[in-house]
């Protein structure tokens, strides 16, 4: 962080905003304001340049074919993996985590290489495509609450030795590799396939991802009354029978 | 007069008959109108029964994410200065609805059917219609629907050989990129205040330029087609240059554009723009919605927005600060499970409204709303949250269940 103002970058909302993830800018940038940040907010078209001084950038899910337009122009772009060698904290979900793995099959059934930001690689599921509300365990060592999740996705996702898995699943279907793993990531790269948004439904994760960008161990509290009851709300609604 | 005086096979008068009969049987069960369910049967019947019922009408279909449900009646209305009309005026606006809604009438002349956007290529492959209303075409149940732009493929592939005319609205590029693979197209400038699905051109995929009201790609040249219709501030233009003054019941800047589409379609069949405009006149509320109805000695106004376009052409009409506002959301079946999309409304610009939530999903609301920096409070239904209200007629703005919900509780 410099200048004291903390940089925000969602990138491509011309490609990668069709689910509300957008909703992850606004959280993070929320939580950032109520502890007296300075925040500046920066939307990246697909035609401008990925800025490389960013602080948290998020990249959220799209339709299979702006996905792989997305791929093909961060790939040309490169800021954002300059941004990653400077330090940046990258959060992705559904088609832009796929897009910040090896590779992914595109739209017309090819596979489409991603960033390598982070060791993943995504196939496409030959069963029917994962929907609805998804509860599961956070990597412990990052000693967040229950990840409570929308998925929408045909994607299966397989780690790499370098990627840990972000949570373990109770119920749903999270990377859709048998195994329970959810959404992976490394030091400062991370990746899911919650929708929700994610960060409204887990806003501790939001706060992680600020601690990480601040590089401090705590932030000051926040009135979280409203993101508790919803939260009590969804992980009961997940443990339901449908 | 043009009716349906070439009787139907026995075949097809079985189907109706039979369609009819299960209806009456489903309304007296009190499980609504029945119309879907009798049209299922009447289909399985005589499974080409649509098209037999269409055969003798000249058919309009209209379909959008967006005010399809009210342009039907506007049509409907309009046209009915040419003729007898049949409508599927409910919205029950799949095959076995529309099956159900032709089947009610014999007479008519018109047969004017709004479509799901799903269903579009499919029907009017069946019902050989003479002219189809394109209005818009955004994200909506995505847990659910197709993509959005799959949707405007599928329109494109299924319109590419229809002898229709096609009026469709050239400020939304989907719609355009779908109806530019007909032959005869009238376009309509009918504005479009969402533009987030459109960011990227269908047709190569480029990013689209949209100075002020045009837009164009700046890779392939798909660009905004002139139009011979637009809608003007509170007028029509048509082809003529003439200006037509737009006075609607209906309130907001998406009914002044469903408006103006209309009176162009009204126009294929004959009906002057002055003409169809008065006729709209008339219609004063579409199955409950923009209706102002009292509870609690309150006036409240019953507005039904689904999707993030909806709620933004929503929040363009409702009264100023201070006028309270309830809202409510649902995430049934219907409405798409999925509350995502709340984050992509701009609830900022409810700043200075007293806000009230409610519905299944208030909740998701409450985040939003704590996130976009509101003041609200959370109510555990409509009784209380119109009690928590300051004085004034209170907007309420639902989504499709939460709707359904409301009328029931206010009896409308």
């Amino acid at each position: 962080m410099s200048d004291n103002q903390l940089r925000v970058v969602w990138i491509y909302p011309d490609l990668l905003s069709t689910y509300g993830d957008q909703g992850n800018a606004l959280v993070v940038e929320r939580r950032a304001r109520q502890r007296g940040l300075d925040v500046a907010r920066l939307d990246v078209r697909s035609d401008q340049a990925i800025p490389t001084s960013g602080d948290i950038y998020l990249i959220g899910g799209g339709e299979d074919r702006p996905q792989r337009l997305a791929a093909e122009r961060l790939r040309r772009d490169g800021g954002l993996h300059r941004a990653v060698e400077n330090g940046a904290i990258v959060f992705s979900v559904c088609a832009g985590y796929q897009i910040l793995g090896h590779e992914f099959i595109n739209d017309l059934g090819q596979r489409e290489p991603g960033l390598g930001l982070i060791d993943v690689v995504s196939v496409r599921g030959e069963g029917e495509r994962c929907v609805g509300d998804v509860l599961g365990d956070i990597d412990p060592r990052l000693g967040l609450p229950p990840l409570t999740g929308f998925e929408n996705h045909q994607g299966v996702t397989h780690l790499g030795p370098t990627a840990r898995p972000f949570a373990k699943v109770r119920l749903g279907n999270g990377n859709g590799t048998g195994d329970g793993t959810e959404g992976a990531y490394n030091d400062t790269v991370f990746g899911t396939y919650m929708h929700g948004p994610v960060l409204a439904r887990n806003p501790l994760i939001a706060d992680h991802l600020l601690k990480l960008a601040l590089d401090v161990n705590a932030l000051p509290p926040t009135d979280d009354r409203w993101y508790e009851a919803l939260r009590n709300e969804r992980i009961a609604a997940a443990q339901q029978p449908a | 007069m043009a009716g349906n005086s070439d009787p139907l096979s026995p075949r097809a008068k079985l189907a109706v008959t039979a369609g009819k009969a299960v209806a009456a049987a489903s309304r007296a069960a009190g499980r609504g109108s029945g119309s879907v369910i009798g049209g299922r049967v009447a289909l399985k019947l005589d499974p080409d029964l649509l098209a037999r019922l269409a055969q003798n009408l000249d058919v309009v279909l209209v379909s959008a994410t967006n005010g399809k449900t009210t342009t039907t009646r506007l049509i409907a209305e309009a046209l009915r200065a040419a003729g007898p009309v049949v409508s599927n005026a409910l919205g029950a606006n799949m095959p076995a609805g529309i099956t159900s809604a032709l089947a009610g009438s014999s007479e008519a002349r018109y047969g004017v059917i709004e479509v799901d956007e799903k269903y579009l290529a499919g029907v009017a492959r069946d019902t050989d219609p003479k002219c189809i209303a394109l209005l818009n075409l955004s994200r909506d149940q995505l847990d659910r629907a197709a993509e959005t732009r799959m949707l405007a493929e599928n329109w494109r592939e299924g319109l590419a050989g229809s002898k229709a005319v096609i009026v469709a609205n050239a400020d939304d590029p989907l719609v355009v990129w779908a109806a530019s693979s007909s032959p005869n197209v009238i376009w309509v400038a009918a504005g479009q205040m969402w533009k987030d699905d459109a960011w990227s051109c269908p047709s190569c995929g480029g990013v689209m330029q949209r100075p002020g009201d045009d837009w164009f790609c700046g890779e392939c040249g798909f660009r905004r087609p002139t139009p011979s219709w637009a809608l003007s501030g509170d007028h029509v233009l048509d082809p003529h240059g003439s200006a037509w003054p737009i006075h609607l019941q209906l309130p907001g800047r998406a009914n002044k554009a469903n408006a103006a589409s209309s009176a162009a379609v009204a126009a294929v069949f004959g009906v002057p723009p002055q003409v169809a405009l008065e006729r709209m006149y008339q219609v004063q509320a579409v199955a409950g919605r923009y209706d102002v109805v009292q509870f609690q000695e309150r006036d409240l106004r019953l507005l039904l927005a689904k999707n993030p376009a909806g709620w933004l052409e929503t929040f363009s009409l409702i009264d100023p600060p201070p006028t309270p506002v309830i809202l409510s959301v649902n995430a049934r079946g219907a409405d798409g499970t999925d509350t995502s999309w709340l984050w992509d409304v701009d609830y900022t610009r409810l700043t200075g409204h007293p806000i009230c939530v409610i519905g299944d999903r208030k909740l998701d609301l409450a985040v939003r709303l704590e996130v976009a920096n509101q003041q609200f409070q959370v109510c555990e239904n409509l009784d209380q949250a119109v009690q928590m209200s300051p004085p004034g007629r209170i907007e309420v703005i639902a989504n499709y269940t939460a709707f359904q919900d409301l009328r029931r509780r206010v009896g409308n």
